[in-house]
């Protein structure tokens, strides 16, 4: 199975390499679509050039990355395009083999609910076979590496690729049940952005059910808890030492928000990504890596200066649900409005900046269409889901009390 | 989108679209031509109106009586241009000096990617010369423009008169507070691209020219004149510019403003504007007008020096002057008034212009049509792609469940979505072909020319127009040759027909996108396309009267879209085309297309080669898909 994975690898790399060396790469990094002023790779060599200069990065608005980016790059800076194509690279292999850890304990499961008799009888097209699930992670590493926001994100150097990394990691440590380097990874994702906390709730029923921890004692989750925050509050700590400044774990709210929330009335909408992560976890306590998808797929919807490099993360999981597609109703107009969506940034782009004939309304409509079109793909997902879990325990052909087909009502 | 959350309503709304799907697809189709024909008619069309403030309200008195002047700068300048051959660049400058103007030279050559046989270039060098007045009232940070391109044969002298007279009027007057660029270029756009190149400091078409020594600060707005008689009996203005682009409706409408108030004739794409609107005939000959712009805009060509300003987000119109058999003439002076209090008015300027529309369309010098109004009419074109789709996609979603369920028992069910079902390979095949065709077709005649010169006698012009329709009849030969291997063993293990369905579903959704791209930066080019191209995409498929299917999907392709529009435009012209001259036409407008994209940045051939013809390849595919 390595040998698919390396070739991908091989593919994906040449790829980016070929980009990197057109004259694309600059117009890719300019791109609102593709870099925010949060991961912008100019506003690190600015704020690398400041530091070199002996002034803080901080000390302007211009530089908003953590003070370890910057002394990761202060040292990488040369080999920066190396860089961005082995986080690239990183991100797939964590998936990649992530996901085949997943499958096995998704199979175990059904296995075990199979011989506890828990499902209904009719529901053999919809159980699971090794055979089906074999490509899954090599899907997965595919749609990742070759997804083109995920190139594009990677071409125009945007540091969201590295939190992309970070969070692959934390899911991959996760499913290995390592508590102690699930908890540094996702300190690490949430020093960088905030939003990554909520994976908190999803990483911790997945360790708690896989029985890695202890779940009588609430002690331990108070240890997991705690380690979090301790080694949270370490990296920050390390940082007040280094710069003399607290970490960039603020929340610049100066300036406008590119793909959602241009317009200053949709600045509630990024508090949104909290609002979901208790309901979603009283529904899908039993699913904590579902959970978990939706909720990456939250926080690039809802979280304040978005960019592609976030859609292609939760995009990458796609192949992990192949099995609930016979239950999407509206992919096809979904995955249209994406399309349309993500060509016609650009253009009106082009027209509000450069042509001045339209303004930007034009353009927020459009990344407005574009959310309400990932909101809708992602509840369709949603309801898929639960609609194959009730069908599994309930039987597929359901009839009503009159002997016709019945109909499911979500409440 | 509780429509589409419920089953039952869901379910309807289905069965409507399968069942419907054909009567509304051309209700669709009939509605956007009529939508579009319907807007000439007055509640479609608006009266245009001054939107900005700074211009409105305020009333100048225009005194320009230099006349005679103008004809005697005229006079010398034809005769010192006829004597050197070229620009005359010193007697411009030394009269620039002498009307009191700050005086620059600029100069630039261009060696063409290969000869240009209508205007008869091929390796160009040339000199601009532009004299600056400087404002005395403002720090000369914005500036407003006045140009005059001159071509190689000897027109447009009596332009250069009028400008040299005009800038000896405004030099005497005490109000300006904004510099005025007077600006004479040589080799009409070819200088007007390189002095603003040159005055933006960028480089966008690979033109040599030497650094502006003297700017004006930001360039608000410009007019073009030429002007080629002592009199005129009208002034017509063109509005289209670079890929369609317009200038904001202000403009237009400051200029009509003083052609009413000095009883100037004139005319929009050489049309008078209807008096009546309320009858049949008004409308009907606006109709004419608007078609006319609609060809002229889609053609994105600059029409007019006026047309490369616009790239530089600078407001510009040109102004033609004609001189036909009409009885009632004006000199000059009418024009320079006219001239004057434009320029007077711009002078009020406090911003930009921006509060008038930047996208309408014209069915006569004071009717427009606004873009909320007109896009309806695409839209409702491109709902029939939109409704095609979703046909094909339900009966592919329909085949493979109905695949799925007799066949539910055996383990390896694998509910894979249809499309991919079919196998993505059996597309891949023909998508790359067809787009490798397309980069062949943008590439390839340019870079080929000096080959086929060698190998077959014709210049090179000739060779690259020859190698362009040489390709794009080879296309229609490769593609279905090739696809047939691969298609053999997914036709076999599945229903015959998922194949090209399949294709047509994404060649469908790929013309609906470039379609709605385009007609949102060019609406004309997106409706004409849309117009030829909908309906035959709508149809094709490897049943039924194949040949009928294929003359028709020829008769639609962007290359007869190209000269059929040739045809219609000489005819709403009223002066229509011999089939051999419109073939010759044809070649001209095929090599300017490329030449215009190489020394301008035109997009149409670019967009037509990459883009469309790629996807209508795929159409042709479909029709021949064994």
């Amino acid at each position: 199975m390595a040998a698919p994975l390396v070739l991908v690898l091989v593919v994906a790399v040449t790829v980016r390499a070929a980009l990197f060396r057109s004259s694309l790469a600059e117009f890719i990094s300019e791109r609102v679509e593709v870099v925010s002023p949060l991961s912008s790779w100019k506003r690190v060599v600015e704020g690398l050039s400041l530091l070199d200069l002996g002034v803080s990065p901080y000390s302007g608005a211009v530089f908003h990355e953590t003070p370890l980016i910057i002394y990761l790059f202060h040292f990488l800076i040369d080999y920066a395009e190396l860089v961005f194509m082995i986080t690239d690279a990183l991100t797939a292999i964590a998936l990649y083999f992530a996901i085949q850890d997943f499958n096995k304990v998704v199979f175990k499961k059904q296995k075990l609910l199979l011989e506890l008799d828990q499902y209904a009888p009719d529901v053999a097209e919809l159980i699971r076979t090794p055979m089906e699930m074999r490509y899954i992670p090599l899907k997965v590493a595919l749609f990742y590496l070759l997804n083109p926001y995920t190139i594009l994100s990677c071409v125009a150097k945007s540091t969201c690729a590295i939190n992309n990394t970070l969070i692959a990691f934390f899911i991959l440590t996760t499913i290995k049940g390592s508590a102690f380097l699930s908890a540094i990874f996702l300190a690490l994702a949430t020093y960088q952005s905030l939003y990554p906390l909520t994976l908190f709730v999803p990483g911790l029923l997945y360790l708690l059910q896989t029985r890695h921890i202890n779940p009588n004692s609430a002690a331990a989750v108070h240890t997991c808890e705690n380690e979090e925050q301790s080694l949270l509050d370490l990296f920050l700590g390390v940082c007040h030492d280094v710069c003399g400044k607290p970490s960039g774990n603020h929340l610049p709210l100066l300036l406008p928000s590119q793909l959602l929330g241009f317009h200053p009335r949709s600045l509630w909408l990024y508090i949104n990504v909290f609002f979901y992560t208790i309901p979603l976890a009283i529904k899908l306590k039993e699913h904590p890596i579902f959970f978990m998808f939706i909720q990456i797929a939250v926080i690039a919807i809802f979280k304040s200066y978005p960019t592609v490099g976030d859609v292609a993360l939760y995009m990458a999981f796609f192949p992990v649900w192949n099995h609930l597609y016979r239950f999407l109703r509206n992919i096809f107009v979904l995955t249209c409005i994406i399309i349309v969506c993500s060509l016609l940034f650009p253009v009106l782009w082009h027209l509000w900046i450069y042509a001045g004939s339209a303004n930007s309304n034009f353009f927020y409509a459009i990344t407005l269409t574009f959310n309400v079109g990932q909101i809708l793909l992602i509840s369709d997902y949603f309801y898929a889901f639960l609609r194959r879990e009730y069908y599994l325990t309930h039987g597929l052909y359901l009839t009503a009390k009159d002997g016709t087909e019945a109909m499911l009502v979500l409440k | 989108m509780g429509l589409l959350s419920d089953p039952v309503r869901r379910r309807a709304l289905a069965r409507l679209v399968l069942r419907l799907n054909a009567p509304l697809c051309v209700l669709s189709y009939v509605a956007g031509i009529a939508w579009f024909l319907a807007l000439v008619f007055p509640p479609l069309t608006q009266r245009t109106y001054m939107s900005e403030n700074a211009m409105g309200s305020t009333m100048v008195e225009e005194q320009f009586a230099g006349g005679d002047r103008a004809r005697a700068f005229a006079r010398d300048f034809a005769a010192h241009r006829k004597k050197s051959g070229a620009l005359p660049v010193a007697w411009l400058e030394r009269t620039m000096r002498s009307v009191g103007l700050e005086v620059y030279t600029q100069s630039f050559s261009r060696k063409l990617p290969f000869p240009d046989e209508t205007h008869e270039r091929y390796m160009v060098s040339g000199t601009n010369v532009y004299g600056i007045l400087r404002a005395p009232r403002a720090a000369s940070t914005e500036s407003l423009v006045l140009t005059v391109p001159c071509g190689s044969d000897s027109t447009n002298s009596q332009a250069v008169g009028l400008l040299l007279a005009l800038a000896a009027h405004f030099r005497g007057q005490i109000y300006w507070a904004k510099d005025i660029v007077f600006l004479v270029t040589e080799h009409d756009l070819l200088g007007t691209e390189a002095w603003l190149e040159a005055y933006h400091d960028v480089n966008v078409t690979g033109m040599q020219s030497s650094p502006l020594q003297g700017r004006a600060g930001a360039i608000q707005a410009a007019v073009a004149l030429e002007l080629s008689s002592d009199v005129v009996t009208s002034l017509d203005v063109a509005v289209e510019g670079l890929n369609g682009q317009l200038p904001n409706l202000d403009l237009l409408n400051l200029f009509q403003t003083f052609c009413q108030k000095g009883g100037l004739l004139c005319t929009l794409q050489g049309k008078l504007q209807p008096e009546d609107w309320t009858s049949l005939d008004g409308p009907l000959q606006g109709l004419q007008t608007l078609l006319l712009m609609v060809l002229r805009q889609a053609s994105g060509r600059p029409h007019g020096s006026h047309g490369l300003f616009l790239r530089y987000r600078v407001e510009a119109l040109t102004l033609r002057g004609i001189n036909s058999f009409r009885q009632y003439k004006y000199d000059l002076v009418a024009v320079g008034k006219a001239l004057e209090g434009m320029f007077r008015k711009l002078n009020h300027l406090l911003e930009r212009l921006h509060q008038s529309f930047f996208l309408y369309l014209l069915p006569g010098l004071s009717r427009f049509v606004s873009i909320g109004l007109y896009m309806p009419a695409v839209g409702f074109l491109l709902l029939v792609l939109g409704l095609k789709a979703l046909e094909l996609w339900m009966q592919l979603h329909e085949a493979g469940m109905g695949l799925e369920e007799p066949g539910g028992a055996p383990g390896p069910s694998v509910p894979l979505p249809p499309s991919q079902g079919v196998g993505l390979a059996s597309l891949v095949a023909p998508l790359l072909i067809s787009q490798a065709m397309g980069l062949a077709l943008y590439v390839l005649p340019v870079l080929g020319q000096h080959v086929a010169t060698q190998h077959f006698p014709v210049a090179e012009a000739e060779a690259v127009v020859l190698t362009l329709l040489a390709i794009y009849a080879a296309g229609l030969a490769l593609p279905h040759n090739t696809h047939r291997p691969l298609s053999y063993r997914v036709v076999s293990t599945q229903a015959p027909d998922r194949g090209w369905m399949a294709l047509k579903l994404v060649a469908l959704i790929y013309l609906a996108l470039q379609l709605g791209c385009i007609a949102l930066t060019n609406f004309s080019l997106g409706f004409l396309l849309a117009t030829t191209m909908v309906p035959t995409a709508a149809l094709a498929k490897p049943h039924g009267p194949r040949t009928l299917y294929a003359a028709l999907l020829v008769l639609t392709s962007p290359a007869a879209t190209l000269l059929g529009s040739l045809f219609l435009w000489r005819e709403l012209q009223e002066a229509p085309l011999s089939l051999a001259e419109g073939w010759q036409l044809f070649l001209a407008a095929l090599a300017q297309g490329v030449l215009e994209h190489h020394t301008y940045g035109a997009l149409l051939f670019p967009l037509l080669s990459l883009g469309l013809y790629p996807c209508w390849l795929l159409f042709w595919n479909v029709l021949f898909w064994k």
